[in-house]
């Protein structure tokens, strides 16, 4: 299997090759639990540093060893940080998908190879350069044992030398990954030396791709999205976090551990917070309700299969109004599906997660900067709405390097949401728990342990009155709904807007979120240089929607809607959502073979679409 | 003129009544054993003095879990989702360490479809007391076994029940459980002295607690009868609990008692029923509740007792303030932090 999805096709490159600078992908194709990561993170922060825009992204099997895994790095000058569908830089690792890497590139596309593998035999439209990793390796590495890890650092000399990267650069890259591993750094720099000295001596350039250095890049971060996700938490002020690994999120409470060991610590030497690994994802979303009916800042953070697991919880936590944040870490189903590919599948799902009446709002981030955001006003909206808020990641964002503006620090102090203290009780005189005092739907609670004899409510998943009394009452039932409606629409107004682009269209507009964004902004640039399309562009921040979702629609002819899931399901949400009459303009663009979108496949589907 | 005085209500060491210990009025069947438990409840936590507003009521579903509505109304109560109190008591224990957790549960609530979640709470020895009114049967669906029924115990319907039944105190002890014993709602003294001792006791309570269910099995061939329970009760010891404040008294004699000195310094006194039991043992407390099971006995006492093991809490080492109020100024690090963390990505 490769990760392009095209036929090989003609070449426009076959005459005079203008040089390509700053634009252009390369994909690593190794073995997972070879060491790869390790270099493909060194080309990845070389560019970078160079000042130039890059993104970099993992196709990884679940797998411990010995499977094909891809790494695709994009360096592109205009700032285009979604994945590119075409490959223009092969490095041909492993030899297993060797052939079929090769046969799927497009025609004047490099592929660096193993010597032995004779890749140069299948193709004559592509630049070979062949590389002896054995030689090479073995000259600069005496233990065998570490020969196979080492191996990978000489594509990295290889690379830099035929990409023209700054050497200076891919030695802080290298030496920064290796950190303390001081032994390990220098033989890992000898091996990426020995690489880029044989480039130089038996290769000679023959390919157009070229980086050189800009200033794009000053100043900014590089981190995964699970990573600002536990940064944003820890600034969020979370307590308690309770969570069962699941891949692609494991790594999203693993990194808050760390954060959490460094900086929530108090003097005395006592942890300001509690993180339990529970049994499963049923008891780790009952430890978030728990906690956040005792008052709690509580979070977990899951997957598809973890969330099928927590529907229950999820309707008692909305049925007895209780805060907490789960973050969906969104991976390709149904069932176990691929579980190391991304999606945005769980959308329709979460937003009704549980049986009955039920509905959530979520928070859907696009950038590893809105993970570290939303994880703040998801607490923050968790605690005021007083229900289950769930993020929605995906494993694109969340396992991937992103690189970013810095994140923000939150200025805005912790809304705590409506909660009585016994002085308040003692003035009030008691309270009614559900009672919708001020007309937004969101009663007043107390937490348990508060010193007041009148504080105590009892909590129920069974239907309830608003003094929180078991009732079976017709009249009770319905206006207690009425109220969780009442709330859930009050909600619109209080969940991330979403961020408009006009472009002067009153014709066609394009909804996207999450991941898809990065490729949305690449396609309405290609829709007006290719086809002089203009376009406008909501992107959904959240859900339930508000106002302007439904300007943005009732405004254009045709809105376009991308989902990374078979069945529309965001097209479908805001279908039921909008005006009868504007549920013809919606179109659907679907990707869901579980690879990140691309930007030419959106461009592809709307020109196609729209007939021209 | 009359010098009678109206008598004053008796008052525990916080001043309280017996009355400020009530809940609503049950609405379970008359005879229900789980009636009786929640009296032996509102008393022990009177005489020990616990203030009602620091205590949770933890639920799931059942008959027993409705039954925290008929005692303790001061309280804040959860009654949640059917076999999953344990992690809601779990969370709600790690927000707030000051709350003193009450959980009650039923048979099916624990050994059939929460058997998981039970297991795991036992092993992390969570501060807490958690109750199983055991009556093997499902009454709120009308009659059906639970996990706890015993081998050939029958239905009112004729059915008998051909699996084993699952011990929870043997598996609690095996687990990691602190505190386990048995008792029954009809043994008055026992579950009432028992009471007592959990409320001094730091990590997890396991109680079975034995309570018929006069509706759906407590019939002739029923093991969870009255008649049954009543007939083949075989109490391990007699417990005697000396709360901390009172004086303790020195009539002790350690040829027919064992002394326990709980966390908070009351004493628990078991006087010797049977010769050379020894509750701190978890290999002999398993093998006597065996034997009790080969000879058809109810055995009954406090099983197994580990006053020095660490609990949940003591393992995660953290603060001793409730982390749910933890002002802003703890929870959120300062922007030199993230300034911090941000050069650390650069």
């Amino acid at each position: 299997m490769a990760t392009t999805e095209f036929a090989v096709h003609g070449t426009e490159h076959d005459a005079v090759r203008e040089p390509v600078v700053n634009d252009f992908s390369i994909q690593v194709a190794t073995v997972n639990g070879s060491g790869s990561q390790s270099a493909n993170t060194v080309l990845l922060r070389t560019i970078f540093k160079m000042g130039v825009p890059v993104s970099g992204k993992n196709m990884f099997p679940s797998n411990i060893a010995g499977l094909p895994t891809w790494y695709t790095i994009r360096a592109s000058k205009k700032g285009y940080i979604a994945r590119k569908k075409e490959i223009d830089f092969l490095v041909a690792m492993n030899p297993e998908t060797a052939r079929e890497d090769v046969m799927s590139l497009a025609s004047g596309a490099v592929a660096l190879y193993d010597e032995p593998l004779k890749l140069n035999e299948l193709r004559s439209d592509l630049t070979f350069y062949p590389v002896p990793y054995d030689k090479i390796t073995a000259a600069v590495c005496p233990e065998s044992k570490l020969r196979k890890l080492v191996r990978n650092m000489v594509y990295v000399g290889v690379v830099a030398r035929l990409l023209n990267l700054d050497m200076a650069e891919v030695e802080k890259a290298l030496r920064k990954q290796f950190a303390k591993k001081v032994k390990a750094a220098e033989l890992n720099w000898n091996a990426a030396k020995a690489g880029y000295d044989y480039a130089t001596a038996s290769l000679t350039k023959a390919d157009p791709f070229t980086v050189e250095r800009m200033d794009k890049t000053a100043g900014m971060i590089i981190i995964d999205g699970n990573a600002a996700a536990a940064m944003g938490s820890m600034f969020a002020g979370v307590t308690v976090v309770t969570w069962y690994p699941i891949t692609p999120s494991s790594s999203l409470v693993e990194t808050l551990i760390d954060y959490m060991k460094a900086y929530r610590v108090g003097p005395d030497g006592k942890a300001t917070f509690a993180i339990v690994q529970a049994e499963d994802e049923l008891a780790a979303i009952g430890m978030v309700l728990g906690a956040g009916w005792a008052g709690a800042r509580s979070m977990t953070a899951t997957a598809g299969p973890g969330i099928s697991l927590m529907a229950e919880f999820a309707g008692l936590g909305y049925y007895v109004e209780i805060p907490g944040v789960i973050w969906d870490i969104q991976r390709v189903g149904p069932s176990t599906g691929l579980p190391t590919r991304t999606s945005q599948g769980d959308i329709a799902f979460v937003a009704r997660l549980s049986h009955g009446d039920t509905c959530h709002p979520m928070l859907i981030p696009c950038s590893v900067s809105e993970c570290f955001s939303m994880a703040n006003d998801a607490f923050d909206l968790a605690e005021q709405l007083q229900t289950p808020v769930f993020v929605m990641s995906d494993l694109d964002l969340g396992m991937n390097n992103w690189m970013s503006e810095p994140f923000q620090y939150p200025e805005k102090p912790q809304n705590r949401g409506k909660v009585l203290t016994a002085e308040d009780l003692d003035r009030l005189g008691g309270f009614a728990r559900y009672k919708d005092v001020d007309g937004d739907g969101v009663g007043y609670r107390t937490l348990p342990g508060t010193d007041h004899s009148g504080a105590a409510w009892f909590a129920r998943g069974s239907g309830h009155n608003e003094k929180s009394q078991y009732s079976e009452r017709p009249d009770d039932y319905a206006n207690n709904m009425d109220r969780l409606t009442r709330k859930f629409e009050n909600a619109r107004t209080l969940v991330p807007q979403p961020e408009i682009v006009r472009n002067d269209s009153n014709e066609v507009g394009i909804i996207a979120y999450g991941t898809s964004h990065h490729a949305v902004v690449e396609t309405l640039d290609q829709l007006q240089s290719e086809y002089g399309v203009r376009v406008d562009y909501l992107r959904l921040r959240a859900y339930p929607f508000n106002r302007e979702v439904h300007d943005f629609i009732a405004t254009h002819q045709r809105v376009y809607i991308v989902d990374q899931n078979r069945d529309a399901q965001m097209h479908e949400l805001v279908k039921l959502d909008i005006a009868v009459e504007d549920i013809a303009k919606l179109r659907s663009i679907r990707h869901y073979n579980g690879l990140p979108i691309d930007a030419r496949t959106i461009t592809d589907n709307i020109i196609s679409q729209e007939g021209k | 003129m009359a010098t009678t005085a109206t008598p004053q209500p008796k008052i525990n060491r916080i001043g309280l009544t017996v009355l400020d210990y009530r809940g609503g009025k049950t609405t379970l069947c008359a005879g229900c054993g789980h009636n009786a438990i929640s009296e032996r409840i509102i008393d022990a936590f009177y005489e020990m003095g616990i203030a009602p507003e620091r205590v949770v009521k933890m639920s799931g579903i059942g008959c027993s879990s409705k039954s925290p509505a008929y005692f303790m109304g001061r309280s804040h109560s959860f009654n949640s989702v059917h076999g999953r109190m344990p992690s809601v008591t779990t969370g709600a224990v790690l927000a707030n360490s000051k709350i003193v957790a009450l959980g009650v549960s039923g048979d099916g609530d624990t050994a059939s479809i929460g058997i998981g979640q039970f297991v795991h709470l036992m092993r992390r020895n969570l501060p807490m007391i958690y109750i199983i009114e055991d009556n093997g049967v499902y009454g709120l669906t009308k009659g059906q076994f639970s996990a706890t029924a015993d081998l050939g115990s029958k239905l009112k319907t004729g059915v008998i029940n051909d699996l084993p039944p699952i011990d929870t105190c043997a598996l609690a002890i095996m687990l990691g459980a602190t505190f386990v014993g048995r008792s029954f709602s009809g043994d008055k003294k026992q579950l009432h002295t028992m009471l007592k001792a959990a409320l001094s006791h730091r990590g997890t309570v396991m109680l079975d607690v034995i309570s018929p269910c006069t509706t759906f099995n407590d019939h002739e061939g029923s093991t969870k009868s009255y008649k049954f329970v009543i007939d083949h009760e075989e109490p391990l010891h007699d417990l005697n609990f000396v709360p901390h404040f009172n004086e303790i008294d020195v009539e002790y004699d350690a040829g027919t008692s064992i002394n326990v000195t709980m966390h908070d310094g009351s004493q628990l006194r078991l006087r010797k029923l049977e010769r050379d039991y020894d509750p701190t043992n978890k290999t002999e407390a398993i093998k006597r509740i065996m034997e009790s099971h080969e000879a058809g006995d109810v055995l009954t006492g406090v099983f197994y007792l580990n006053t020095t093991a660490p609990n949940f809490l003591d393992m995660i080492d953290m603060t001793d303030r409730p982390l749910a109020t933890l002002p802003e100024s703890v929870t959120r690090p300062s922007r030199q932090v993230l300034e911090e963390c941000m050069e650390e990505l650069r």
